[in-house]
This record gives structure tokens, sequence and C-alpha cells, in this order.
């Protein structure tokens, strides 16, 4: 992977601090062509916010970011989807009284053509497009298997499968760089192995970086090529699984500290 | 366009269309007597109402944020529209039918400049800045026509703070085609990209901005169409009413709009369509027969307002629309689906 030039993003010494608090603190993160990477740490060490820092819902207090070359701070976040950057959330965050299929649609929405005057008036162009972004749509559902629920309220859909469904809106976005939080979290142990094999599919159909950020230890040690450990807003260490797993320091301040964060944050 | 669709349309224009002709049969035959001129009056009121409590629910139901100042948009398409037809009437004559166009033409892009100009600032931020501002935002309209001189700008004879001798030529025909037209492209919209964009926002605002999603723009946009809607309103209404007061569009008749949202069901168009002529003519009626009634009206909105939050808080329609083609068609589609399916199986 090393022998690619440019990486797709590229955080530099980035920083943002809320009152005292340094939540996250120079923080260099490099992400090349097809890689999947791990971000992984104790809860509160701030993995989630360097994401809504990545997505340009905080801005950063230090340091920049930067995706396929191009500097993204300052952009907003429909901006930094349309760059490239498409995210899911570790709270979900569906459109709970739209349909599974509207969901998907609805990030289908930027790269969509007919403006207010065809759509109003219902011109050809306008139906055309619509029934290609359901067709595109339900390819997308068909991947992760949720094609049955297409009518549905996202909000009827159990637990394991609106966060598949939250990927697979990510998805529909056509980006560059891919950024999961805690996907695994709150899943039964056959929801995390269909999710395994999930993103493993999507490495191998699209090919796209993956930002990971998991608490599931075994999954982000199994499929990841490198991790990055994040402690109190800094990084502890990266590298490889078998380095991280056999890193003092990571040992001391995440592994031997996770019994009494079993809690989780939601 | 979808065969499906194309049937619905058909059905949804018949239905218009026998509408249309059973409001004829009323108010252009002698079926009706002496009172024709009454409910012809109450029956056109109940359509600008509708247009305007739509052009409302867009932005409660849809949008998910509340304007407390909608008569004030309403007041801004009134007197546009009535300053331009009547500059226009002094000049020249024109037809009945070409003075409403232009008024209707100039009542919308009014109110739609101003919800621009309202918009772009106060849906920047996020949070309920929009009720706020919009209440200002009507306050300030009316106390400006409070003191404007119309007699300087139409050079008609004014009496009082009454701005009087308005062409009438808000028809019931016009104006029940450019209710069924308003609420035809509401309904476009919303079942478009740009609805399904609006209403992503409304669920979740960060996760429609992370799925591409310009928060900003789909709001100011639908901000705009909603204020525009309730210019024509105004238009509608100054060229029936003929005699406008700016006493009218105040605090309490924007609430009057959003009560009548919120009763027929906010995120419902059906609701709203069925709503507001109905409690916009209810009051006249029951003062028909107690002549007491105005005084107290605002009073039992109040009540049956609150009611209705304990019992149904979604409202009459609580989001769903009603849908004669699906009532005619489901049936039949149900068939050929469970046909096909047995095909498939075979
Ligand atoms: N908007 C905010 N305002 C203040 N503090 C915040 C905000 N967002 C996150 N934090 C703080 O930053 C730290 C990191 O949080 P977070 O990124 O959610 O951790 P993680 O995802 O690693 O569990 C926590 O101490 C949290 O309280
Ligand atoms: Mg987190």
């Amino acid at each position: 992977m090393a022998e690619e030039k440019i990486p797709v993003l590229e955080t530099k010494s980035l920083g943002i601090q809320f009152g005292g608090l340094k939540a996250v603190n120079d923080v260099n993160i490099e992400i090349y062509k097809g890689e999947l990477i791990g971000l992984i740490g104790p809860n509160g060490a701030g993995k989630t916010t360097i994401f809504n820092l990545i997505t340009g819902i905080y801005t950063p207090t230090t340091g920049s970011y930067i995706l396929c070359g191009k500097r993204m701070n300052g952009l907003k976040t429909h901006q930094v989807v349309e760059a490239g950057i498409a995210r899911t959330f570790q709270n979900i965050r569906l459109f709970k009284k739209m349909t599974v299929l509207e969901n998907v649609k609805v990030a289908f929405n930027k790269n969509m053509k007919a403006n207010l005057m065809q759509s109003i008036f219902r011109t050809p162009y306008f139906w055309k497009e619509e029934e290609e972004t359901t067709e595109k749509a339900m390819e997308l559902l068909k991947l992760f298997k949720l094609d049955g629920f297409a009518d549905q309220f996202a909000e009827n859909l159990p637990y394991g499968k609106q966060r598949l469904l939250e990927i697979a809106r990510a998805l529909a976005t056509d980006m560059k760089l891919l950024l999961l939080d805690e996907p695994a979290a709150g899943m039964n142990p056959v929801e995390t192995a269909e999710l395994k094999e999930s993103i493993k599919m999507l490495r191998e159909k699209f090919g796209i970086p993956i930002l990971l950020i998991e608490h599931d230890m075994s999954l982000v040690m199994s499929i990841c090529e490198r991790i990055y450990v994040l402690n109190f807003g800094e990084i502890l260490a990266s590298g490889t699984p078998d380095e991280i797993a056999g890193n003092k320091e990571v040992i001391e301040a995440y592994l031997g500290k996770e019994d009494e964060d079993e809690g989780g944050d939601v | 366009m979808p065969k499906i669709i194309r049937k619905k349309l058909l059905i949804n224009i018949i239905a218009v269309v026998m509408m249309f002709l059973l409001l004829c049969i009323l108010f252009d035959t002698e079926l009706l007597g002496r009172k024709a001129a009454y409910f012809n009056g109450l029956v056109t009121i109940g359509m600008f109402y509708t247009i305007i409590v739509c052009s409302l629910n867009l932005l409660t139901g849809y949008m998910g944020e509340f304007s407390l100042g909608h008569a004030g948009f309403m007041s801004i398409g009134a007197y546009a529209s009535a300053i331009g037809t009547t500059l226009i009437s002094n000049r020249t004559e024109l037809p009945d039918i070409v003075l409403y166009i232009i008024a209707i033409i100039i009542g919308g892009m009014a109110a739609a400049i101003v919800g621009v100009l309202v918009g772009i600032p106060a849906l920047r931020l996020s949070g309920d800045y929009l009720c706020i501002v919009t209440v200002a935002v009507a306050e300030i309209v009316r106390v400006i026509l409070s003191n404007v001189g119309i007699e300087e700008i139409t050079g008609n004879a004014t009496f009082g703070k009454s701005f009087a001798g308005i062409a009438r030529v808000s028809d019931y025909h016009y104006v029940f085609i450019t209710m069924i037209i308003c609420i035809a492209v509401m309904y476009s919209y919303i079942r478009s990209r740009y609805g399904r964009a609006l209403i992503s926002i409304r669920e979740d605002r960060i996760a429609a901005a992370a799925s591409g999603i310009n928060v900003t723009k789909t709001k100011v946009l639908t901000f705009t169409i909603s204020a525009a809607f309730a210019g024509v309103a105004g238009a509608i209404y100054a060229h029936y009413i003929t005699t406008l007061v700016p006493t009218y569009f105040n605090f309490s008749k924007s609430s009057e709009f959003l009560a009548i949202v919120i009763l027929g069901g906010s995120g419902s168009m059906t609701g709203s369509i069925i709503a507001a002529p109905i409690l916009s003519a209810l009051p006249q009626l029951i003062s028909y027969v107690f002549p007491d009634f105005a005084s107290y009206r605002m009073l039992i909105y109040a009540v049956v307002l609150v009611v209705v939050m304990i019992f149904k808080p979604t409202g009459l329609f609580g989001g769903k629309e009603f849908s004669l083609s699906d009532l005619i068609l489901k049936p039949k589609s149900k068939k050929t689906q469970v046909l096909s399916q047995k095909v498939n199986q075979e």
C-alpha cells in the first residue's frame, strides 16, 4: 500500500478543544487506497470527535485534514460528502419516518439533476431519473439483504438491520472514503458475523478505504490492516494488529481498562 | 410517467372536474336562490384558507419548523397585489381574468422576495429562530402598513387606515383553479427529490447533511415557496374582500392558520385541505345562528386544540394522506400482485 503516494485521507496535527478539554490533540492519521484501518481506544478517548471533525460537524481548533490532496478545513458537512467522505453514526441516525428505500434515495440526491421546474411539472426526465435512482437504491439494499424491507419505515427495522441500512445509505453518496462509527455496537454475535461479511464484501466489491471505530476487539484485530490507538485525545500507538496486541502501553492504557468500560457510551 | 401514476392522475383530474362542476351548479344556477352569494363567499374564503394552510403545513409538517407570522406574508401579497392592480386599473381597463392573474403573480413574488430575505439569515441557524423571526416580521409589516400612505402611492382615496376600492376580480372559478394548481405544485414538490431532502432534514438534520443534503439551501427554498403561496392567498383575499385593513393580518390570524394545520394533521396535505375550508366556514356558519359566537371563536379554537392535542396529538390525519385513486385502484392492484406472485412461483 505504501507505494501509493497521496493518501486518501491525511490528518495533520488535527485537534479540537471544548472549553478546557483537549478532546482531540495532535492527531496524525494516514489512510491509503484500499486500506481498512481500525481506530480504537477507551470510551471518551475522542474517536467519534475525530469523525465529527473530518465530516465538518465540528471545526478543528488546530491542524487540518486533507482528502486526496485537497485541504478540507472549513467545508460544511454536505460539501465534505460531495468531496467524497461518507459516514455512519455511533448512535444510529436514520430518517425514521421515511421508508428504507427513501433513506437510501436521499443519499443519491446530490447526484440527481432534475431541477425544481422539472420536478414540479413532472417531466419525462424527472420520472426517468426517479426510476433509475430507485433501481440503484434497490441494488444497494440487495447487497445488504434489505430489499425485502424497502417499503417499511426505517424505525421498524430490527436493530442490526438499521446499522446495515446506515451503511447502505452512506454508500449511496458515492464516496472515496467510508467512516464507520462502532457499527457492531449493540449487535448480537450473529449480526456481528453478518456485519463482518458485509465489510469484507464492501472491500472486495468497491475497494473503498474504510476507517473503522470499533469496540469489538476480535472484529478489529481480525479484519483491519493497521490500527490507531487513541487515548485521552492523542494517538498512543499505531501499527498492525499484532504490533498493537503486543504493545505494553496499549495493554496498560486500553486493554487493562476495558473491564471498567463495559458500559459503553451511546 | 409510470402507468399507475397516469391512472391516479386521471382519477384525480376527474374528481377535481366534478367538484368544479358541483360548484358551478350551486352558484351559477338559481339553486341556492338569494343565499348563493353568501355561500359563494364562504367557499372563496375556504379556498384561499386552503392555500395558505397548505403552505404553512409545508413548513410545520415537512420541514419541522413553525411560522407564527404567515398572516404577515399574506398581508405582503395582499397589499403588493392590490397596489399593483389599482395602479394598473387607474391607467387602463383590463379584463378581470388578466387583472386576477397579475394580482396573483405580484402577490406571490412580493411575498417570496421577503421570504428569501428573511429566510437566509433565520434558517442558517438551527433551532427555533424561524418561529420568533416570523412573528417579528409579521408585526413589523403590520406596523409599516398601518403607517404607510397607500393614498399617496395609488392616488385613490383611503378611509382611515383602510385600503379600499380594490378591483373585485377573485371570482370563485379562478380561485378554484388557482387553489388546485397551488396544491398540485406543493404536492409535486414534496414528492420529488426536493421534498425527500426536506423530510430527511425534519427527521435528522445531521444525518441529512452527512448524506449530502444542503440543509440551509433546502430550508430557504421551502420557506420561500411557502411564503410565495401565502402571498398568493393574500392576493386572492385582497381582490375578494376589496378593502384591506392591517389589523386583519395580526398575530391571532397567524395562530389561527397554525391551529388549522395542527388540527388537520401536521405533515398531511389532505388534513389541511379538509380542515381549512371547514374551520374557516364553521365560525361564520355558527355566528349565523348565534350572533355572539364571533367573540368566542379563538377561545373555542384553543379548547378544541387542547382537546385534540390530548386525544390525537397528530391531528385529524396524523401525517397520513387520503388518496381517492388508491381507494379505487388498490383492490385491483392487490389482485394483480397476487397473480404475478403466482406466475413467479410457477
Ligand atoms: N460537543 C462537545 N462538547 C463538549 N465536549 C465534547 C463534545 N463532543 C465530545 N466531547 C467530549 O470529548 C471527549 C471525547 O468524546 P468522543 O469523541 O465521543 O469519545 P469516543 O467516541 O472515543 O468514545 C469526551 O470527553 C466528550 O465528553
Ligand atoms: Mg464514540
